[in-house]
C-alpha cells in the first residue's frame, strides 16, 4: 500500500484538524505516515492543501498522485481531479458547494447536514469528513473512535460524544455509498510516534534542559515556540515573546549569561535582525542555540512556503571571525538529536549553534519508531560554585590550552563574572593592545576550531560506496532523496546526505570526497536556485559536482518529481 | 559596612571633567551605603561612554551591544530574580538605538534600574546630535541643524505609567546618590535620567547651563499624582525639575512569571524524566 490522501479547502475550514487527526489515527494503528502542508499567507479564504501519505513501509516525502481527495471547496474539485488516480475517490459536499460532479470517482456526501443531524453543529462537518475517509478505506472504526476521544477529551464528555456520532455518520455513509475499495491495509502494528520538525526541535530543546526561550513569532519557526510554551509551566521554562528579534537574541544571551540553557528561533528576516547578537554571543563566549526556519526570500518573500535559501547566509552571518556550529536536520528524528547536540556543543565550547530547518521540515508530520532520551547528552559545562573559592579570583576569559575558559554563573559567591563585547583581557575588561587581541582571537577561534571539528559527524551514506552515480543533498531534502534513491535500486546509485555543516565535516573517519571523486556522476540536489551547498563543498573541499538539480518555486521536492529530474540528468549522460 | 574601595575598578578613560565621574562616585557611594557587596548586583551596559561604566567599578558585568542593555537585563532577571540588575546606558544608546526596548521594559515593568547618562550629545562618536539634543543643534553630521524635536524621556515614562521615574544631575552628587538608592530599593522598573555635561562636545548644555536651571522638586511634591507628574515632566526650559517625578507601585514582571517566582532557574534542577513524559503527546 502507498496511499495519498489530500484535503483541499480554504484557510479557516479546518483542513489541518482533519489532516492531523487522520494522521494520528493511522500512526497509532502502526501505519507509516508522512504529511505535508501547503498554505497561503492568510487566515481565511484562499486555497490550502494538506497531504497525508500512508504505507506499511517508512515514507518520508509526498507523491504527486492522489488516491483520496477531500474537496472542501470548489477549487479543490477543479484543481485536483486531474491528480486523482483512476481507482481513487473524492469526497465533496454537493449541498454546501451547490454543485454536482458527474465523475464517478466523486462521492457527494452531505458533510454539513450530517454534522448538524448527528453532532448537533455544522462545525462538526470536519469530523464527518474524517469518518468518511476512514469509511471509504474500511479502516478500523475502533481506532477512529480512540483517536477522536483523545483529541477531544480536554473539551469534555459531551464534545467527545457528539464528535463520535458525527464521525460514525460519515463513516457509515461512505461505507454504504462507496463500492468496496482497493485500499488494503496490513493488520495493526504497535503505534508509532508521529512528530513534526518544529515540535521535534522543541522537544529536543526541552530534553536538553532548556530553561529560557525568547522569540518573536515568524512563520515557519513559530511552531517551535508554540510547542515549548505549551509545556513551559510543567517543565520550569520561561518563554517570553520579545518586542523584536533583536531583543529576543539579547534576552537569550542575558539568560544564558545568568546560567541557563537558552534558545531563540526565527525565519530569515528575523534572523537577519539577530545577526549583531550572534556576533555578540561569539565575542562574549556566551552559549546560545538559534533555530532558523527558512522560507523563500528575499525580504518577506513567500512567507508560508519552503526553500533552502539561507545556508550561506547562516554560515556567514555575523561580523568578525568566530567558530559556530550549524546543523541542518533531514527529518524530525534527526532534528530531535541534533538539537540536543547543538545545546551540548554550544555550551561545551561557549559558542553559538544554529539549527537550519525550513517550512517543509517544520510542518511535516512523520512517523518514527522511537526518540531515545538515553542517547542524549546531559552534560552541564558551567561552573556552578563560587568561581573564586579556590584562587580568590575568577577570570571569565582565562587562557587555557583548549581555548575554553571556565564559565561561571554570576550570583554564586564573591567571584565576579565580567563579559564584554569589546576586546578584553582575561578578566573581561576592555583592552586596546594588539598582543591581547591576538591571544584572545587564538583562544576564541583558533584553538577551539580544531577541537570542534572533531565533534562533527561525516555525512550519511546510503548504498554502495563505489557507486557510479552519487546523489548528494543536505537538510530537509533527506526524505525525497532517500525515496528517490530507492527507486534507482537497479542501478549503481548511492546517496550522501549532510546534516552537520559547520565546521565542515572532515574526512578522517569517512573519506566522502574520495567517494565523490571516484564516482562517474555526482548530482547535488537542493531546494534553492543557485546551489549554495554545491558552492560550499567547492569552497571547503575543491570538489565540483557534475550535475545539479534545483527547485525554487517555494514547494518541496516530491518523490515522483525528483525521480523524473534525476532520470533527465542520467539520460543526458 | 562595605568600603568604597571595594568598588574601584579600572581607571576611567573619560575626558577630564566629564559628568560621568560624578555618576560613578554617586553609584559607588550608594552601593556602599546600601551595604551591597560587588558580587551582589549586576550591571548591563551598552556602547558609548556610559557603556564603560561597569569596567570602572567592580561588579558582575555584561557589557553588550549598543542599544540592547534592557533585553539582556530582562533575560537575566527572568532567570535569576534574586540578583539586582542595573543598566548603564547613554541617551543615544537607550533613547535612540534601543528605543523600542525602553517601551517594552516599561510595559513589562521588569525589575531593572536603568541609569541613563544623558548629555544631550553623542560623545564616543564625537559630537553628533542625540535624541535629547535641542531642535536645531548643528553638528558635523547635521550641518544645517537637527530637524527633529528632542525626546522628553520623563514625559514618555510618565505617559506610559512607568513604575519609577526620576531625574538627577551629575552636579548634585548627594541627590543623585539618594535617587540611585531609592531606585535600588524600588520593586519595579526604574528610570533615572541623569543630566550630565559633556565637556568635550556639548558647548551649550554645560555645568553652568544646567546649574542655572535644575531645581529639586519641592518638599511635599506628591510623586503618585500622575497628571501632576506629567505637567512637571514637561518642564525643560528655564526650570528643570530633579528628583522622583513619578512613582506607581505595580506588580513586577518577574513576580507574574510563576517559574521565575520559584527562585533562580539556574539552580532549579532539570528532571529529564519529566521531559520524557512529553513523548506520550506524539503517540
Amino acid at each position: 500500500m502507498d496511499t495519498t490522501i489530500q484535503i483541499g479547502g480554504e484557510a479557516g475550514q479546518g483542513i489541518v484538524t482533519i489532516g492531523d487527526t487522520l494522521a494520528k489515527v493511522f500512526s497509532r494503528h502502526g501505519v507509516h505516515v508522512f504529511t505535508s502542508q501547503d498554505y497561503e499567507s492568510r487566515i481565511r479564504g484562499g486555497h490550502n492543501l494538506y497531504r497525508i501519505r500512508l504505507s506499511e513501509q517508512p515514507v518520508q516525502a509526498i507523491r504527486e498522485r492522489i488516491d483520496i481527495l477531500v474537496a472542501l471547496d470548489a477549487e479543490s474539485i477543479h484543481q485536483h481531479s486531474r491528480e486523482l488516480v483512476d481507482h481513487g475517490f473524492a469526497l465533496y459536499d454537493g449541498e454546501t458547494l451547490k454543485r454536482t460532479v458527474t465523475d464517478e470517482r466523486f462521492l457527494d456526501i452531505p458533510l454539513v447536514r450530517l454534522a448538524r443531524q448527528e453532532g448537533g453543529s455544522p462545525i462538526m462537518a470536519n469530523t464527518v469528513a474524517i469518518g468518511a475517509v476512514l469509511g471509504i478505506m474500511r479502516f478500523s472504526a475502533v481506532a477512529m473512535a480512540q483517536t477522536l476521544e483523545k483529541t477531544f477529551q480536554h473539551r469534555g464528555a459531551e464534545v467527545v460524544a457528539s464528535n463520535l456520532k458525527a464521525a460514525q455518520a460519515g463513516y457509515e455513509f461512505a461505507q454504504s455509498h462507496c463500492p468496496l475499495c482497493s485500499f488494503v491495509l496490513a493488520p495493526p502494528a504497535a503505534g508509532r510516534l508521529l512528530i513534526d520538525g518544529a515540535s521535534a526541535i522543541g522537544l529536543g530543546a526541552i530534553a536538553s534542559g532548556l530553561k529560557f526561550y525568547a522569540a518573536y513569532p515568524m512563520t515557519p519557526s513559530t511552531g517551535v515556540m508554540t510547542y515549548i510554551a505549551s509545556h513551559a509551566k510543567e517543565l520550569g521554562i520561561v518563554v517570553e515573546q520579545a518586542e523584536d528579534e533583536i531583543s529576543a537574541i539579547n534576552m537569550v544571551l542575558g539568560a544564558s549569561f545568568a546560567g541557563v540553557r537558552s534558545m531563540t528561533c526565527s525565519s530569515g528576516g528575523g534572523f537577519a535582525l539577530m545577526v549583531e547578537g550572534l556576533s555578540l554571543a561569539a565575542m562574549t563566549e556566551t552559549p546560545v542555540v538559534i533555530g532558523l526556519g527558512m522560507r523563500p526570500g528575499p525580504a518577506t518573500g513567500f512567507p508560508t512556503r519552503t526553500e533552502q535559501g539561507d545556508l550561506l547566509f547562516a554560515l556567514h552571518a555575523g561580523h568578525g571571525e568566530f567558530p559556530r556550529v550549524l546543523f541542518a536536520p533531514g527529518t524530525p528524528e534527526q532534528a530531535f538529536y541534533l538539537t540536543n547536540k547543538a545545546f551540548d556543543l554550544a555550551e561545551k565550547y561557549q559558542i553559538p549553534a544554529l539549527i537550519l530547518f525550513d517550512q517543509y521540515l517544520a510542518d511535516s508530520l512523520v512517523t518514527c519508531d522511537r526518540l531515545d532520551f538515553g542517547k542524549l547528552c546531559p552534560q552541564d559545562s558551567r561552573l556552578r560554585d563560587d568561581p573564586a573559592s579556590d584562587s580568590g579570583t575568577y577570570r571569565r576569559y582565562a587562557f587555557t590550552p583548549s581555548g575554553v575558559s571556565p564559565m561561571a554563573v554570576p550570583g554564586n559567591g564573591p567571584g565576579l563574572v565580567v563579559a564584554d563585547s569589546d576586546e578584553h583581557d582575561q578578566d573581561g575588561h576592555i583592552v586596546e593592545d594588539g598582543q591581547t587581541r591576538i591571544q584572545m582571537t587564538n583562544k576564541r577561534l583558533m584553538r577551539k576550531l580544531p577541537l570542534l571539528r572533531q565533534e562533527i559527524s561525516p555525512p550519511e551514506l546510503l548504498g554502495d560506496p563505489t557507486a557510479e552515480i552519487v546523489l548528494v543533498g543536505w537538510g530537509s531534502t533527506y526524505g525525497p532523496l532517500t525515496e528517490a534513491w530507492r527507486e534507482f535500486s537497479g542501478r549503481s546509485v548511492a546517496l550522501l546526505h549532510f546534516s552537520q555543516l559547520s565546521p565542515f565535516p572532515g574526512t578522517q573517519t569517512f573519506d566522502y570526497i574520495r567517494l565523490l571523486r571516484q564516482a562517474k556522476h555526482t548530482v547535488c540536489v537542493e531546494n534553492n536556485a543557485t546551489g549554495q551547498f554545491a558552492r560550499l563543498v567547492q569552497a571547503e573541499t575543491g570538489f565540483t559536482f557534475h550535475h545539479q538539480i534545483h527547485r525554487y518555486d517555494g514547494r518541496p521536492f516530491t518523490v515522483d518529481g525528483l525521480v523524473g529530474e534525476i532520470h533527465d540528468v542520467l539520460e543526458r549522460i | 559596612m562595605t568600603f568604597l574601595s571595594a568598588f574601584e575598578g579600572q581607571t576611567p578613560a573619560w575626558c577630564p571633567g566629564c559628568g560621568n565621574f560624578a555618576i560613578l562616585r554617586a553609584f559607588q557611594q550608594a552601593m556602599a551605603e546600601l551595604d551591597w557587596q560587588p558580587h551582589q548586583f549586576l550591571i548591563v551596559s551598552g556602547i558609548g561612554q556610559a557603556g564603560k561604566f561597569p569596567h570602572y567599578l567592580r561588579c558582575h558585568t555584561f557589557n553588550g551591544l549598543h542599544g540592547r542593555t534592557l533585553p539582556v537585563a530582562t533575560g537575566i532577571r527572568l532567570v535569576n530574580s534574586r540578583l539586582p540588575v542595573f543598566c548603564s546606558a547613554g541617551d543615544g544608546d537607550c533613547y535612540g538605538e534601543g528605543g523600542n526596548h525602553l517601551l517594552a521594559a516599561i510595559r513589562r515593568n521588569i525589575n531593572v534600574k536603568l541609569l541613563v547618562h544623558d548629555n544631550q550629545v553623542y560623545g564616543l562618536t564625537k559630537g553628533q546630535a542625540s535624541p535629547t539634543s535641542a531642535a536645531g543643534t548643528a553638528s558635523k553630521t547635521q550641518p544645517f541643524g537637527d530637524l527633529s524635536q528632542p525626546l522628553n524621556p520623563m514625559a514618555l515614562a510618565v505617559a506610559m505609567d512607568a513604575s519609577f521615574v526620576a531625574r538627577g544631575f551629575s552636579g548634585n552628587l548627594e541627590q543623585l546618590q539618594g535617587l540611585i538608592m531609592e531606585a535600588a530599593k524600588h520593586q519595579g522598573f526604574a528610570l533615572i535620567d541623569i543630566l550630565q555635561p559633556c565637556v568635550s562636545f556639548n558647548k551649550v548644555n554645560t555645568y553652568e547651563w544646567y546649574r542655572q536651571r535644575v531645581v529639586p522638586l519641592e518638599p511635599g511634591y506628591d510623586p503618585t499624582d500622575r497628571l501632576a507628574a506629567f505637567a512637571r515632566a514637561l518642564e525643560f526650559d528655564d526650570k528643570i525639575p530633579t528628583g522622583v517625578l513619578y512613582r506607581h507601585q505595580h506588580p513586577t514582571f518577574e513576580e507574574q512569571v510563576s517559574v521565575s517566582r520559584q527562585g533562580p532557574l539556574a539552580v532549579q534542577p532539570f528532571d529529564r524524566a519529566k521531559a520524557e513524559v512529553l513523548l506520550a503527546d506524539f503517540l
